[in-house]
C-alpha cells in the first residue's frame, strides 16, 4: 500500500494518533505530528511511498514533528522535532515544521547508519552509472540535481550519497529535493512539471521549498548504482560552462571532509573511499545556463559508458 | 502500559533475545540507544556467540553502535596519553576514573562501552596550576557563564568541564569525591594513595576503590540518563575483580567503611544484585547492610530507584517515573549542599531556563563534525 492510497483524512488521523510506518528507503520510519503543515507536507511529497501496517516491520527511526502541548502552541507557535522521545534541537519557528522533518531525519541517518559510508552530496543516476555531486551549500548543487532529474535522471538522493560498505554501490536514498530561496523560482519555471510542497519563510538557510521526488526513483529505490563520475558544482551567473577535470587524490579528500562518518569508519573507510574515487572520473564545473550543463553533462556520462565499454571490450 | 526492560534481561541472559519477535527486537534497540547501551548489548551477543540470531534490519543499529564505540577504544588512549603529557608537566601521574579506567586497564567493563568524557582525579592544590596548563593547550572551560562559575568552582567536587577547541574531547577534572558541602566528606589522598599503576605515569584507582566510586558517583547523581549504564559498569567491575582476586569481596565492605562510603556501596550492590543479578557472596551482602537505609527510606529509595534505574526510553516508564527522576535530582542537590544553599541555587536555574534567551535552531549540519 501507498501512502498517496489513504484519504487524506485517514492519513492526517493515523499521523496524529500512532504515527504512520513509511518506507523511504534503505530506512523504514514511523512518523508522527499534530501539524496539518506536517500532514499535508508529507501526503503530498510522500504519496508514492509504501506504508506498512504497525509492527510488520522493523521501524528504524521514531520521529515525532510537533507543536508544544503549552501556551506555545499560540504564542510564537514553536516545532519540536524529537527522535524517539529524545529531542536534539532546540525549538524552530512551527512555519518551519516541514523542512524540520527533513533535517532531523538526515539527522537520524547520518547519526547512526554507519553500514554506509555517508558523504555529503547529491547523487543521481544515468545509464545505470551513478554522478555524485558533493558541494556546500549555495554552490547550486540541489538545483542542478533537481534539473537533471527533470531531465529524466534517476535521482538517488538530493543530500547524502551511501556507500555500501559491503558491495561499495551507492544504494539510493530518494526523498524530496529540498531548494532554497532563487532556487525555487528557477526550477518552477524551469522544470513546471515538477510538484512543489509549501514554502518554508526564514530558516536559518532561508526560503526552502521540496519536490516531490519522481514515482521511478521511489519505486526503483532498492536498485543500487556503480558511481562513475564525482563532479563538483559551482553556480557562477557570469560564467560559460566549464568543466575540468581534477586529481582524484584531490577529490578523495575533500570527499572525505564532506563524509559525515568518515572519523568513525576508520581505516575500512578510507579504503573505501579511495576504492570509490579509483572508479570514478573526476570533474569540476561551473555554470549558469542549465540547459547547456545539462547537455555537457549527458555527453559526458555518455563517453564515460562507451569508454568503460571500450575498456572492458579492448 | 510499561514494557519491560529488555536491557537488563538481556545483558543478564544473552540467549533471551533469540525467542524475541520483530516488535522486542526494536524495542531492545530503541532501549538499548536511549540508555547508551547498544553496542554493550551487541558485545553481550558476540561473547554469548549469538550474533547470528540477531534480527537482521536490526543489526544495522548494533554494528553501528559497536563501530562507534570500536573508534573510542582507539581514541580513548591517544587522548589519554595528552592528558598524561599534561600532567607530566607538573611532575604528576594521571589517575584516570570511571570509563576511561575501565578502557586502559582493559577490564571487561570498557567493552563495548562508549564515552562521553574522560574523568580524572588530581589533587586539589594543583588544580589552578593544572587548569593554567590545560588552558595553554588548548583545552576551554565550558559553563562560562559566572553563576555556572562559581556554582561549580564553590560548591562542587569538579572543575567545570574542559574541552579541547579542536578535537572536541572533554575532561572533568575532580579534585575530591563529593562536594564539599556533602554530608560525608571522603578524604581524596585515601583514594590517590591506594591507585595503582597501569601504563608509566598513568593510574587507575584500586579494584574496590574503583568499584565504590562508580557506586558513589551513579548514587549521587542527580540525572539518570546513564543511570543504567553506570549500574551495568559496576556489576561488570563486581563480578571481574570478585572471579580474578577472591580478597576482593572480603576488602570490599571494609574499605567502604573506611572511605565513609559504605551508603553508595550499599545502593550499588543492593542494585546490581536486584537488576542485574549479579551474584554477590551473601557475606557480603550482609556486611553491607550496615549501610542500609532504615526500612521506611529503603521502600522509597526503592520505589525511586527502580524507576530511574530503567532504560531512559518512554516504552519501559513505570508508573511515576517523572514524579521518581524529579525526586532524585532534588535529593541529588540536597546530598550536595544544605538548604539554606539549596534553595536560592534551585530557583536561579529556575529562572534561568524560563526567561534566559537561549539559541535556537538546528546545528549547521557539518559534515566530519562528530561528537565524541
Amino acid at each position: 500500500m501507498k501512502v498517496g492510497e489513504l484519504t487524506y483524512r485517514e492519513f492526517s488521523r493515523m499521523l496524529a494518533l500512532s504515527g504512520v510506518n513509511i518506507r523511504t528507503e534503505p530506512f523504514t520510519i514511523n512518523v508522527s505530528s499534530n501539524l496539518s503543515l506536517v500532514s499535508e507536507g508529507l501526503y503530498l511529497l510522500y504519496a508514492d511511498y509504501p506504508l506498512y501496517p504497525e509492527h510488520s516491520d522493523f521501524v528504524d527511526f521514531y520521529v515525532d514533528v510537533a507543536a508544544p502541548k503549552s501556551l506555545r502552541r499560540w504564542y510564537r507557535p514553536k516545532v519540536f522535532f524529537s527522535y524517539d522521545g529524545t529531542m536534539p534541537f532546540k525549538p524552530l519557528p512551527q512555519k518551519q515544521a516541514l523542512p524540520v522533518f527533513e533535517w532531523g531525519l538526515n539527522w537520524c541517518v547520518a547519526t547512526s547508519a554507519h553500514q554506509y559510508l555517508m558523504i555529503h552530496a547529491a547523487v543521481i543516476e544515468k545509464g545505470g552509472k551513478a554522478l555524485i555531486m558533493p558541494a556546500p551549500p549555495g554552490s547550486g548543487k540541489s538545483t542542478l540535481c533537481a534539473a537533471l532529474v527533470s531531465k529524466g535522471w534517476r535521482l538517488l538522493s538530493d543530500e547524502m550519497a551511501l556507500i555500501d560498505r559491503g558491495t561499495g554501490l551507492v544504494a539510493p536514498a530518494p526523498r524530496p529535493i529540498s531548494l532554497k530561496n532563487e532556487s525555487i523560482c528557477v526550477i518552477k519555471e524551469y522544470a513546471p512539471n515538477f510538484i512543489f510542497g509549501p514554502e518554508s519563510d526564514e530558516t536559518h538557510k532561508g526560503k526552502v521549498s521540496h519536490i516531490k521526488p519522481p514515482k521511478n526513483a521511489v519505486d526503483e529505490g532498492v536498485v543500487p548504482v556503480e558511481a562513475a563520475v564525482v563532479l563538483f558544482p559551482k553556480y557562477n551567473a557570469t560564467s560559460e560552462t566549464v568543466i575540468q577535470s581534477r586529481s582524484r587524490a584531490l577529490t578523495a579528500i575533500e570527499l572525505a571532509e564532506n563524509a559525515f562518518n568518515f572519523n568513525i569508519l576508520g581505516k575500512e573507510g578510507f579504503e573505501l573511499l579511495t576504492k570509490t574515487v579509483a572508479g570514478c572520473d573526476c570533474y569540476s564545473l561551473v555554470y549558469s545556463d542549465l540547459d547547456d550543463v545539462i547537455d555537457r553533462l549527458e555527453q559526458l556520462m555518455c563517453t564515460e559508458l562507451d569508454g568503460k565499454r571500450a575498456s572492458v571490450n579492448g | 502500559m510499561a514494557k519491560a526492560d529488555l536491557i537488563s534481561q538481556v545483558i543478564v541472559e544473552p540467549s533471551q533475545a533469540v525467542r524475541f519477535d520483530l516488535e522486542q527486537w526494536e524495542l531492545l534497540v530503541r532501549q538499548g540507544k536511549h540508555a547508551f547501551l547498544l553496542a554493550k548489548l551487541y558485545h553481550k551477543f558476540c561473547e554469548a556467540e549469538l550474533e547470528t540470531e540477531i534480527l537482521a534490519p536490526a543489526k544495522h543499529h548494533f554494528l553501528s553502535a559497536d563501530m562507534i564505540a570500536q573508534r573510542q577504544r582507539i581514541a580513548v588512549p591517544l587522548e589519554v596519553e595528552r592528558v598524561r603529557a599534561l600532567l607530566a608537566q607538573l611532575d604528576l601521574d594521571l589517575v584516570l576514573l570511571k570509563g576511561a579506567a575501565y578502557a586502559v586497564s582493559g577490564l571487561p567493563a570498557a567493552n563495548g562501552r562508549t564515552f562521553s568524557d574522560i574523568d580524572i582525579l588530581v589533587p586539589a592544590n594543583k588544580l589552578d596550576a593544572l587548569e593554567r596548563v590545560f588552558k595553554d593547550d588548548g583545552w576551554i572551560g565550558q559553563h562560562m557563564d559566572a553563576y555556572d562559575q562559581k556554582y561549580y568552582r564553590q560548591w562542587m567536587h569538579e572543575i567545570p568541564p574542559l574541552q579541547h577547541f579542536r578535537r572536541g574531547t572533554e575532561v572533568d577534572m575532580h579534585h575530591t569525591i563529593l562536594p564539599p558541602t556533602a554530608n560525608y566528606h571522603p578524604d581524596p589522598m585515601k583514594l590517590l594513595e591506594k591507585a595503582v599503576r597501569v601504563a608509566p605515569g598513568i593510574k587507575v584507582l584500586c579494584p574496590e576503590d574503583m568499584v565504590i566510586h562508580s557506586a558513589t558517583h551513579l548514587f549521587h547523581e542527580g540525572e539518570f540518563e546513564h543511570g543504567l549504564r553506570d549500574l551495568v559498569d559496576i556489576a561488570e567491575l563486581l563480578i571481574h575483580f570478585g572471579k580474578k582476586n577472591p580478597d576482593f569481596w572480603v576488602r570490599l565492605v571494609p574499605r567502604a567503611i573506611e572511605l565513609e562510603l559504605i551508603r553508595p556501596l550499599y545502593y550499588g550492590l543492593h542494585y546490581a544484585r536486584k537488576i542485574l543479578s549479579v551474584p554477590i557472596p551473601n557475606q557480603v551482602m550482609a556486611e553491607v547492610a550496615l549501610g542500609a537505609p532504615n526500612p521506611v527510606m529503603g521502600k522509597i529509595m526503592d520505589w525511586l530507584f527502580l524507576r530511574a534505574l530503567r532504560p531512559n526510553h518512554p516504552s519501559c516508564d513505570l508508573f511515576g517515573a517523572g514524579l521518581a527522576r524529579w525526586f532524585l535530582y532534588v535529593r541529588s542537590h540536597y546530598l550536595r549542599m544544605p538548604l539554606y544553599l539549596l534553595l536560592p541555587h534551585l530557583v536561579r536555574k529556575a529562572w534561568k531556563a524560563r526567561f534566559e534567551k537561549k539559541a535556537e535552531g538546528i546545528p549547521a549540519f557539518i559534515p566530519g563534525e562528530q561528537k565524541k
